[in-house]
């Protein structure tokens, strides 16, 4: 099992099967939007802030 | 098929990304996902050289650019093309539609149905173009997204507040006072997914607030693709180069369907489950046929 702390709230994650580097996921516990900088070992990071070009 | 070599620019991974890449795995393609993060290209130089998978950008079959940042993914593609690489969306596509006013403008072109609207660059104008357009009216930033920063404006004193704020708070993107008329909608506004010559499906997005983006709350429902949408949203893609796009589109009770805006690397998470159709699966299937028949035509 795939697990890191949530730079936030400190709270244990576990990493679904299928996650990517610099995908975005929410933490379990606390809720902020963490980016996930690494998968071995697992590792994230609180998501960046949008930008103001950011969008689709 | 499966020795197709595909590179995903992304920002950061989105649903939609995690879809396409089950869409393009279940055709046995395995695309390397490049962050534009990591770019560090040389510009006097060709397509010889190595991307951040270590491949060099001229071995891949299709570049898809699905940045979240307009910036990094426009310039992206700028050099992609220049290099003579296979591009999804197109520069020229994805520039139209990253500026609201080039989108008004190539839409205007095709005599496309869409809301009023004016341009002004100084306060004073911007206020007569308000005027000229009748209260109320919306002022957008001419790029940006996600319904942030639109502003529904409602008199003269809503507007000489919100326009000497954006004077003087805002970078000089800002001080383009791109304005379009109101458009009282039934509590709902449309999303149509273009892909190449196909409306493939479309959702109501509904809310009681008057910005409907689902990045807002909106709700999605299915919303058939009638005869005349499907009309007019090809006509829209057109219009803006054709590719993959997410056309916006509101019901004014009097003129009927309008084209509000145009979507280059559109979202799509919540439009699958109501419409009943694989959008990934589309979308990765006309990004094989692109690469097919830019094989052909090579």
């Amino acid at each position: 099992m795939n697990t890191c702390s949530c730079p936030e709230c400190a709270a244990e994650l576990t990493l679904p099967d299928n996650a990517m580097e610099h995908e975005i996921i929410p933490c379990q516990d606390c809720g902020t939007e963490l980016e996930i900088v690494s998968l071995s070992p697992a590792r994230v990071e609180l998501a960046p802030e949008i930008e103001e070009d950011w969008g689709e | 098929m499966s020795n197709m070599r595909v590179a995903v620019l992304i920002t950061h991974i989105r649903p939609e990304e995690k879809l396409l890449f089950a869409a393009f795995e279940a055709r046995g393609i395995h695309p390397d996902v490049i962050a534009d993060g990591d770019l560090n290209i040389d510009l006097t130089a060709g397509p010889e050289q190595l991307a951040p998978s270590g491949v060099p950008w001229q071995a891949y079959d299709l570049i898809f650019e699905r940045s979240v940042s307009t910036s990094r993914g426009l310039y992206a593609l700028a050099i992609f093309e220049s290099w003579g690489l296979n591009v999804i969306n197109r520069y020229a596509t994805a520039a139209v539609c990253a500026d609201k006013l080039q989108t008004t403008l190539a839409l205007t072109r095709a005599n496309v149905p869409q809301p009023a609207a004016r341009v002004a660059f100084d306060t004073e104008r911007a206020l007569d173009s308000l005027a000229d357009l009748g209260y109320p009216a919306v002022l957008k930033p001419v790029t940006g997204s996600w319904g942030r920063l639109l502003a529904r404006v409602d008199d003269r004193n809503a507007a000489e507040a919100i326009l000497e704020h954006r004077q003087t708070l805002g970078s000089y993107n800002h001080h383009v006072y791109y304005a379009q008329a109101f458009v009282d909608k039934p509590g709902r506004d449309i999303r149509a997914f273009v892909v190449g010559d196909r409306t493939i499906c479309a959702i109501y997005r509904h809310s009681q607030h008057w910005i409907t983006n689902t990045a807002r709350g909106g709700q999605a429902s299915n919303c058939p693709v009638t005869l005349e949408l499907d009309a007019l949203c090809r006509t829209a893609a057109q219009a803006v180069g054709g590719g993959i796009l997410a056309i916006d589109v509101l019901e004014h009770p009097e003129r009927g369907l309008l084209v509000n805006e145009i979507n280059h690397t559109m979202e799509f998470r919540n439009s699958s489950a109501p419409t009943g159709v694989n959008i990934a699966a589309e979308v990765v299937d006309y990004a094989l046929r692109t690469i097919e028949s830019s094989e052909v035509v090579a």
